[in-house]
């Protein structure tokens, strides 16, 4: 590990100007995942700005029944944060799901968003990775990637994004808000994420010193009406091999609204549109649900090890539709 | 300087400062980095080096000297490790600064170096040196010439240690080794186990002739009942919890090295023949181990690093491995690849067995050393357990461009009675009997030497009443329990039992305290507080009233404790003394009476036991499974196993060895595989994000029900046999399960969702 400097500022003009005046300067959050990458030498910051103790470690309601979600929240305050529970079930299971009660204490919102992916040539400095070292070359492609990407991906790069908060805030049309350089943004988290194409290096569209403050969440509707379902290969404490974030809203019987996120097969949340479409003023019926399912992941071209994952999805998908219309019902 | 909890344990001010308890040596006592540096500084040291972490010897010396505080660390060493108290090897800290060397890996699988760019990394403030095959010290020839550290340009295997740096502080150690740049001349390698493989040779056979491979292959020809059938198991990690760790300290003319491997005398002999000492300027100290067996029970290439780190630079090294550098250079088990053919009678009964086993070593190992390294799967195991008139085994060995396999956990016997079990299993749905009610059919006759029959019925027996096993549905894949199906599963258990020779002498005194007394030189916290448990329940007596006396025959008892390295402590020497302490106190139990008819005469009685081959303790091991129909998830909800345990005594402790035994089991039965990236050569999934391992959620109830018997009993103290005997069977009972769950037979492991998600009915 190379020496680094660490600064912990108070305020956020203070963590925005730190970062920017030094080229290889980074966030600090939970730490859960960039400081492994620093120990096995994926990532060298030269400065560590730390900025979980800035004044976004709240959840706050908003005046029309939404919330915004502080970027500093830590996992486990989200998964047991009482509105969250009630109101976005979607969001709180994501949240419990995941990594072990040690990580959800550390782990941050915004950490979460941002942590990297697990492929296992990103995370080994001794071989190529166009996400590590851009032109090196992707050895997942043709190598070990039963757990990566069979949609969205680029012959440049077949990781996943691993996730599973922005698997549930996609299906709930959260947007990300953004200080920066120009000043605050907002970023809908469906737009958060590049696709890797020929050059996978950065998973966001953040621009460097870009620092998350919040996540808004739209008041709640349908979203009462969620569930997040993720299969690993372990009970607990893994990441997902393929996760579903639903809402769905069924009144005398038809799907009046309804949102799908994927997680575990895309370089990013997948939405999955198409079933959407499908579902969308339809009777909630299983035919239907697992009609819908059956479109997705729309244009998936798995790897030579992973076709598994297209049935997998798709069975997960329609039991978890078919559970949430009898819950609802 | 001394916490209270040192001076509890009775430590003498000046004695215990800081200094290994070497009072049998003043060289030592006097070298530089111990009294020379005593003073200032030194208080950060006492605090967390020396006098916490001496070997036990040291401890017993010292609590002889006040009743008090032998008594509270007795116990206490029972708990240290669970309450971070112990220490371990790459925690000694000398009074000279600490060096601090890191490997750097080959990445190639096999060629050669040509060249290390040293002087570029030794411009790096507060580097020491650089070593490499070009400017490294020459060694003996050890047996074991992966240890040959740095003596020839060659490159075996992907992450062997081509090169280190030594470096002030542990950071600067990363960052050097990470920025050393190697110039290999690679060649193309050959990492792929396949049992056609070209280089594939035959280690042994059954005889081949008229009894052997042709009448096997005849009868399975004719069989009313005949099976052909492959399993895999992949390869294997330790992944111990304590990273494999070395201090190394050159004194005024040898050696002394703290290291994690428990094995002193082995490390010992390995050292002096690499450093051309005679073994008694080679001192080994192996305090509190977090990790042993196949990982650690032989030297391992870090000790080896340290010491020449050491002697080049002077200075006291420490090596202390990362989990990734560990998963090349600690041993793993092979992959195998295991061919079963069964054939059986009308009734069940076997008629002839065939059980070829191909794995993988290195190129470097020694064709002549056969696969004893890894214990073969078809060991004498697979034909203990049932009664087959035609047998014929085959081992196959596949020279690759690999590291050298090891034992894991257990030796070969248990994925061999992962491929036996299984295709037991198997072979009783073709002949549409129960999976017991087929076992019990071909147990061996009760009356043949070693025999599985009393034991094995009995656990079978005693499993199904528990398990609730009556009344069992033999159709696959028909219950269901919402949205999972559900299957049960059965397997037998069986491990070899050895003992190696050791005596035991029990005493009852005047002053009414029970004196074990033990040959062994010393002997590790947790070990004699097992002994003491054990003569305590044998005794009907409360421990406390039990003393631990060690030392050699004829009273020595009392005198100071032989060195750790003095000689002949093997491992296995501090892990032997279960069963004659067990017999000593049954025989002076038997004897109390008369002490009550004769008042006042002291007690003693003696005993030895001596079994090198004690044929084989026994088990039956049962799981219930649980695949959900939409995504092919396992769960074990159950494992039960039931074990003969012989005349255990502290049935608390072995029942904890078995659970975790089979937990082990459970894990590289649903999660375990080293993943290989055939392209550079080398295991690519090096850490525990990537190297799966149950945890707690995947084992909920996990029993282990002890069958009191008269056969042969593991050692109580000896947890490696008994989590060979706790993880036999295991893997083959869950997977015996999913079966009955599902009706899909998976025959590599591990039985993740892969295999069953889209097979599943989904309706």
């Amino acid at each position: 590990m190379r020496p680094f400097d660490y600064e912990r500022p108070w305020n956020i003009d203070a963590a925005l100007a730190a970062v920017r005046d030094t080229p290889g300067a980074m966030y600090l959050g939970g730490g859960t995942n960039l400081i492994d990458l620093m120990r096995l030498g994926v990532l060298a910051p030269e400065l560590l700005v730390d900025v979980s103790r800035l004044p976004f470690d709240r959840v706050e309601e908003t005046g029309d029944g939404g919330l915004v979600i502080g970027a500093a929240v830590r996992s486990a305050d989200l998964a047991s944060h009482l509105g969250v529970r009630r109101r976005y079930p979607v969001l709180a299971q994501a949240a419990l799901s995941v990594g072990s009660a040690q990580i959800r204490n550390m782990g941050t919102v915004a950490g979460n968003l941002l942590q990297r992916t697990r492929c296992a040539y990103f995370t080994d400095v001794t071989k190529p990775c166009n996400k590590r070292e851009p032109g090196s070359g992707c050895p997942a492609v043709d190598g070990v990637h039963r757990n990566l990407a069979v949609v969205g991906y680029s012959p440049s790069c077949v990781a996943t994004h691993p996730s599973d908060l922005a698997v549930a805030f996609a299906a709930l049309d959260a947007v990300v808000r953004i200080e920066g350089a120009t000043g605050p943004r907002r970023v809908p988290i469906t737009a958060f994420y590049r696709d890797p194409g020929d050059d996978p290096r950065q998973d966001t569209v953040l621009e460097h010193a870009d620092l998350i403050t919040g996540i808004e969440v739209p008041p709640a509707g349908a979203a009462a009406h969620s569930a997040y379902r993720k299969v690993c290969d372990r009970t607990s404490f893994a990441f997902a091999v393929v996760s579903v974030a639903v809402v769905l809203e069924v009144t005398a019987g038809a799907v009046r609204d309804c949102r799908i996120a994927l997680g575990g097969v895309a370089p990013k949340p997948w939405r999955a549109e198409r079933a959407e479409e499908v579902l969308y003023g339809a009777d909630a019926t299983e035919e239907n649900f697992a009609r819908a399912a059956r479109t997705e992941p729309a244009g998936a071209r798995p790897l030579r090890d992973n076709g598994y994952k297209v049935p997998l999805v798709r069975n997960l998908l329609t039991r978890t539709l078919i559970d949430l219309a009898k819950k609802g019902a | 300087m001394h916490t209270d909890r040192t001076d509890r344990r009775g430590h003498r001010p000046g004695r215990g400062a800081g200094i290994p308890e070497r009072a049998d040596d003043a060289r030592w006592r006097d070298a530089p980095w111990n009294g020379g540096h005593r003073g200032e500084g030194a208080g950060r040291r006492d605090g967390n080096g020396w006098h916490r972490g001496e070997p036990d010897g040291g401890r017993d010396g010292d609590r002889r000297g006040e009743r008090g505080g032998e008594r509270d660390g007795e116990w206490d060493g029972e708990w240290d490790k669970v309450t971070g108290r112990a220490r371990f090897a790459a925690e000694y800290s000398p009074r000279a600064a600490l060096a601090y060397a890191v490997p750097v890996q080959a990445t190639i699988a096999r060629g050669e170096v040509r060249n290390v760019d040293s002087e570029t990394i030794l411009t790096l403030p507060g580097m020491l040196a650089v070593l490499w095959h070009g400017n490294a010290p020459g060694l003996g020839v050890p047996e074991d010439s992966g240890l040959a550290l740095f003596q020839s340009p060659k490159v075996a295997y992907r992450g062997q240690f081509v090169a280190a740096v030594v470096a002030e502080t542990l950071e600067t150690a990363y960052e050097a080794a990470a920025r050393v740049r190697v110039d290999y001349a690679a060649e193309p390698h050959d990492v792929v186990l396949r049992a056609d493989h070209p280089r594939a040779y035959r280690a042994w056979e059954d005889a081949p002739g008229e009894d052997g491979r042709e009448a096997v292959e005849r009868a399975l020809r004719e069989a009313r009942v005949s099976l052909d059938l492959t399993y895999t198991t992949p390869a294997y990690h330790h992944n111990p919890l304590e990273p494999h760790s070395t201090v190394a300290v050159w004194e005024d003319q040898g050696l002394v090295i703290y290291d994690s491997c428990p094995g002193a005398a082995a490390v010992r002999d390995t050292l002096a023949e690499l450093f051309t000492l005679p073994p008694s300027l080679v001192r080994v100290i192996t305090p509190d181990a977090g990790v042993g067996y196949g990982g650690a029970a032989t030297t391992r290439p870090q000790t080896v690093l340290a010491a020449i780190a050491a002697q080049v630079t002077g200075r006291p090294v420490q090596v202390t491995l990362t989990r990734r550098q560990m998963f090349a250079v600690t041993g793993y088990r092979t992959p195998l690849v295991q061919r079963v053919r069964l054939g059986a009678d009308g009734r069940g009964r076997l008629v002839a067995l065939g059980h070829d086993v191909v794995e993988q070593t290195s190129t470097t190992a020694d064709p002549a050393a056969g696969p004893g390294a890894a214990g073969g799967p078809g060991r004498p195991v697979c034909e203990v357990l049932y009664d087959v008139p035609l047998r014929h085994r085959t081992h196959t060995v596949v020279p690759l461009d690999v590291p050298a396999p090891s034992w894991s956990r257990t030796q070969g016997d248990l994925p061999g009675v992962f491929a036996l079990e299984s295709a037991i299993d198997e072979l009783a749905a073709a002949c549409g009997l129960d999976p017991i009610e087929l076992r019990l059919r071909n147990l061996p006759e009760a009356d043949r030497p070693g025999s599985a029959a009393a034991g094995l019925a009995a656990c079978l027996r005693a499993g199904a009443e528990r398990f609730g096993w009556a009344g069992r549905d033999p159709a696959p894949g028909v219950r269901r329990d919402g949205r999972w199906l559900v299957g049960t599963g059965v397997a037998a258990a069986a491990y070899p039992v050895a003992q190696s020779p050791a005596e035991a002498t029990v005493r009852l005194d005047a002053d009414g305290r029970f004196r074990v007394r033990l040959a062994a030189p010393r002997m590790r916290p947790e070990e004699r507080a097992a002994l003491t448990t054990i003569a305590a329940v044998v005794l009907g007596v409360t421990p406390e009233r039990v003393e631990i006396e060690l030392g050699g025959e004829g009273g020595a008892a009392a005198g100071p404790p032989a060195p750790a390295a003095a000689g002949g402590d093997e491992p296995e020497d501090v892990v032997r003394w279960g069963m004659p302490v067990v017999r000593a106190c049954e025989a002076l139990a038997a004897m109390l009476g008369e002490r009550e008819a004769h008042p006042g005469v002291p007690l003693e009685a003696r005993a030895r036991a001596d079994a090198p081959d004690g044929g084989h303790a026994f088990g039956a091991q049962f799981a219930e499974a649980r695949v959900n129909l939409d995504t092919g998830e396992v769960r074990v909800p159950r494992l039960l196993g039931v074990f003969t345990a012989g005349s255990a005594a502290d049935a608390d402790a072995l029942r904890a060895r078995f659970t975790g035994a089979m937990t082990l089991g459970l894990s590289m039965t649903l999660c375990e595989e080293g993943e290989l990236d055939e392209r550079w050569g080398g295991f690519l999934n090096q850490d525990l994000s990537h190297y799966l391992l149950a945890t707690f959620a995947d084992a909920p109830d996990v029993a282990a029900l002890l069958l009191p018997g008269d056969g042969p009993a593991p050692d109580p103290a000896e947890a490696d046999r008994l989590t060979g005997l706790g993880t036999s069977g295991t893997a083959a009972a869950i997977a015996n399960a999913v079966h009955h769950a599902t009706g899909i037979r998976v025959r590599d492991l591990p039985i993740r969702l892969d295999a069953l998600v889209g097979r599943l009915p989904t309706g």
